[in-house]
């Protein structure tokens, strides 16, 4: 069973990027749609929510021809940086993000959008610049919901495959995640290694679900 | 009194069109009053004019001065943001900060960083602010623990902390029931008499303009009903 804890870090891993990459991204898209007006509001917002829908083997094989060598961005990338993205666990980081993007975009915005912009326009009279606005009183006012999503989009970033196969591929040790795994062991007919590694994915699932639970509907931090 | 800046010199007009309903914002005032009531029926502009004098909204053409200092002026081109024009505003239904306690409120616009105020250290201007009110034991508890009339002082203390020019009232007593009313509306003038700012206060409570104003202008449809207006430049 020692094979099951390498593609359990990896996943940590993978999945920790992710959501971190979603932190920034997320809840900044998340914040720009519910405060700002402009035309094509509603296009971006549906963009932003599609990878939520589309199969994952579809997204990855966007990102497949966006990151590959030839892709508008691998190329400018591997020119520029020397970095490839395909078959890297990096390359699994941003199909994990891809995929888990609408979840922390989608709560992060109604989050955002249940703070009354009265007490906005309160700190801004009492002399602060938007930035600590934001930092003072919108974001911790919006926090449980940012949280929520954030966790959320953790466990689905951890259950990610189809995406992550396509463009990181199955090599294990270096980009074979949990789910990867499991598929390979029941492929190969390992079926005590599989039954361990699905045992593991369940429990961190459930427990992330679970804080989720916890944080995220009915009262907003201290909202009245 | 004709050398002196006026207290207030007010232009705002700004159109409203939503959902095929119009509404035409045409206020104009020039007072040397220090305390000045806005007085008129719900719909009638009174926050609208309130906001743009705060900088909370840009009308499309006008001017905001106040004591010869001049926020905003449409044609040349002058436009303090909110956070420079050093207003104090208590908002109808006061906006206290939910996530921060008493102190941390009234203690917000010191601290101008990416932090709010600790918990546990509160400055000597806040603790000064804080008893003045009577709020001193309060100063660790949440807002929705809060009163209505502490909530009101709470928001009082939170705007004056920060020696603004001027204080702006919205509608302070909308929240609270009436027997409540009556009280407070006293409670009020007394600290305001002591307040030495001019400031301007709007209600649609006839009885608030009695007990605490020194000036009243009837705002109507979005405009300062003509009697008022007269009256008011005939002093000026």
């Amino acid at each position: 069973m020692a094979g099951a804890w390498v593609p359990l870090a990896l996943t940590l891993k993978v999945a920790g990027w992710a959501t971190l990459l979603n932190l920034v991204l997320g809840v900044g898209a998340g914040f720009l749609l519910a405060r700002r007006r402009f035309p094509g509001r509603d296009v971006l917002d549906a963009l932003l929510t599609l990878p939520m829908v589309m199969p994952p083997t579809v997204l990855g094989y966007y990102l497949l021809v966006l990151m590959g060598r030839r892709g508008p961005l691998g190329g400018w990338l591997e020119s520029t940086f020397g970095i490839h993205l395909i078959f890297t666990w990096q390359g699994a980081v941003i199909a994990a993000a891809v995929v888990s993007f609408p979840l922390v975009f989608k709560s992060a915005r109604a989050a955002f959008e249940a703070v009354d912009p009265q007490l906005e326009q309160a700190a801004r009279v009492l002399g602060m610049r938007e930035w600590p606005v934001f930092l003072r009183v919108t974001l911790p006012l919006a926090w449980r919901g940012v949280m929520a999503g954030l966790l959320l989009a953790f466990a689905r970033a951890m259950g990610e495959f189809g995406a992550t196969l396509m463009v990181a591929g199955s090599i294990p040790g270096r980009t074979q995640t949990l789910s990867v795994a499991v598929y390979e062991a029941v492929q190969a007919g390992q079926d005590g290694l599989a039954n361990f590694l699905v045992l593991v994915t369940s429990a961190t699932c459930m427990a992330v679900l679970l804080i989720a639970g916890r944080l995220a509907p009915g009262r907003v931090a201290g909202q009245l | 009194m004709a050398n002196l800046p006026l207290t207030w010199d007010v232009d705002v007009r700004r159109l409203f069109e939503h959902a095929g309903r119009r509404f035409d914002l045409q206020v104009r005032f020039a007072s040397h009053a220090r305390r000045l009531i806005l007085f008129g029926p719900s719909g009638a502009g009174k926050t609208q004019t309130l906001k743009a004098i705060a900088g909370l909204t840009t009308p499309d053409a006008g001017h905001v001065r106040l004591a010869g200092r001049t926020l905003w002026d449409r044609n040349a081109r002058i436009d303090l943001p909110a956070r420079e024009r050093r207003l104090g505003y208590v908002f109808q239904d006061y906006a206290l900060f939910p996530h921060l306690t008493v102190a941390q409120n009234v203690g917000f616009g010191l601290a101008q960083g990416p932090r709010n105020p600790g918990r546990l250290a509160t400055p000597p201007q806040v603790l000064r602010w804080l008893s003045a009110f009577d709020l001193a034991p309060l100063a660790h508890h949440y807002p929705e623990q809060l009163s209505g009339g502490q909530r009101q002082r709470t928001a009082l203390a939170r705007a004056l902390v920060t020696e603004p020019g001027a204080l702006l009232l919205d509608e302070p007593f909308a929240a609270l029931d009436t027997v409540l009313r009556t009280r407070l509306r006293q409670e009020l003038a007394g600290w305001l008499d002591r307040l030495c700012i001019p400031m301007i206060l709007i209600t649609h409570d006839p009885a608030d303009v009695d007990s605490l104003g020194d000036e009243v202008l009837t705002l109507r449809e979005g405009r300062v009903s003509p009697e008022d207006a007269t009256a008011v430049a005939a002093r000026v």
